[in-house]
């Protein structure tokens, strides 16, 4: 953590920072999501992916779940609905373009609308995986981890079937080479995502997609049981809150 | 009616996880002539009336949108099934 993401905030001012929370038929996590955004001191706006309104919120998460049961592919239909026509054109919009986090089948939805490169296959394994998993934040310059620093390491959920990040040498490449992986998984690979990829990002910056799960660890009592430092008691992890102060902090300033 | 049908494959470079636990499951039921899989999709676009060649194209833009991702899938095949054939007959 540096200084800077420790200095106290103005909780009426964080409180004024509204986030949506996409939900898609089959949404499961938008619930979590909206809860991560609360107890990070902000508000939460539910949106509806039919709707042709963003209701001016300032920041997108596009949640986890199975959206139209990962029918024809995991994301693929919900990328054509009209909510996110709006969030793909906001996305791209230059010097004051809507930060977008895209988690596990947001994630997916956020590569099939070509807001993010790649895309995901069935874990090398074929299993359903749903363990507590290390990442490290390779980027702290994003709009969704400003509150960590380089190197930092978490421990959030990670659950999936299709979670296994794929793309061309020469995207992986690139990537690499503009610090566009943000998410590394640390320790054995749990899906056999290229590079060990867990998270990448737009070339701005204001676009995220993860697979793990950082709205499961925000509040004590109701995560993780191990956090970055080692065990923190039973379901204490809160690793993955900073996202979600990150982005708030972000569009306070 | 008639029907186009649209084949949707794995890129050859991209593991297919799924063709890799069927290739495994066939020799252990004494299937054993068969030294890959790969797994794919098929869709059946159904056509009221006649197969014009709009419809044709309309069916290929929407096999390279919706049908495929192109990252990760390419489509080896868009043809009308003509209901007399044996395929149609199915």
């Amino acid at each position: 953590m540096t200084l800077e993401t420790d200095a106290p905030f103005d909780a009426p001012a964080l409180d004024s920072v509204r986030v949506g929370i996409v939900t898609f038929p089959g949404s499961l996590d938008d619930r979590d999501a909206a809860r991560a955004v609360r107890l990070a001191g902000g508000t939460a706006v539910p949106l509806w992916h039919g709707d042709h309104d963003l209701q001016d919120v300032d920041a997108v998460v596009v949640p986890g779940g199975f959206s139209y049961g990962d029918y024809l592919r995991a994301g693929a239909i919900s990328r054509f609905a009209p909510l996110m026509e709006q969030i793909t054109a906001a996305a791209s919009g230059g010097e004051r373009a809507l930060p977008v986090l895209g988690i596990c089948n947001g994630f997916q939805v956020l590569t099939e609308a070509h807001l993010l490169p790649g895309s995901m296959i069935k874990n090398n394994h074929l299993h359903f995986l749903c363990r507590d998993q290390r990442l490290r934040v390779e980027n702290a310059d994003t709009a969704w981890t400003a509150s960590y620093a380089a190197g930092d390491e978490i421990v959030v959920p990670l659950k999936n079937q299709d979670g296994q990040f794929v793309a061309d040498e020469r995207t992986l490449d690139e990537l690499e080479g503009e610090g566009r992986v943000v998410f590394r998984y640390v320790g054995a690979n749990p899906n056999g995502s290229r590079r060990d990829i867990a998270g990448i990002s737009n070339a701005a910056g204001n676009v995220v997609g993860l697979m793990p799960h950082p709205e499961h660890a925000v509040e004590a009592g109701f995560g993780p049981d191990s956090s970055a430092a080692g065990l923190v008691g039973v379901r204490g992890g809160t690793d993955g809150l900073g996202i979600f102060t990150s982005v708030l902090k972000k569009l306070v300033k | 009616m008639p029907r186009i049908v649209v084949d949707v494959m794995p890129k050859p470079e991209i593991l297919d996880p799924q063709g890799k636990a069927i290739a495994g499951a066939l020799p252990r039921l004494g299937f054993t002539g068969f030294s890959g899989v790969r797994q794919g999709k098929r869709f059946e676009l159904t056509v009221d009336g006649e197969v014009t060649e709009e419809l044709l194209e309309q069916a290929r833009t929407a096999a390279s949108t919706l049908l495929s991702n192109p990252v990760i899938e390419d489509v080896t095949r868009v043809e009308v099934l003509a209901d007399d054939t044996a395929e149609g007959q199915q």
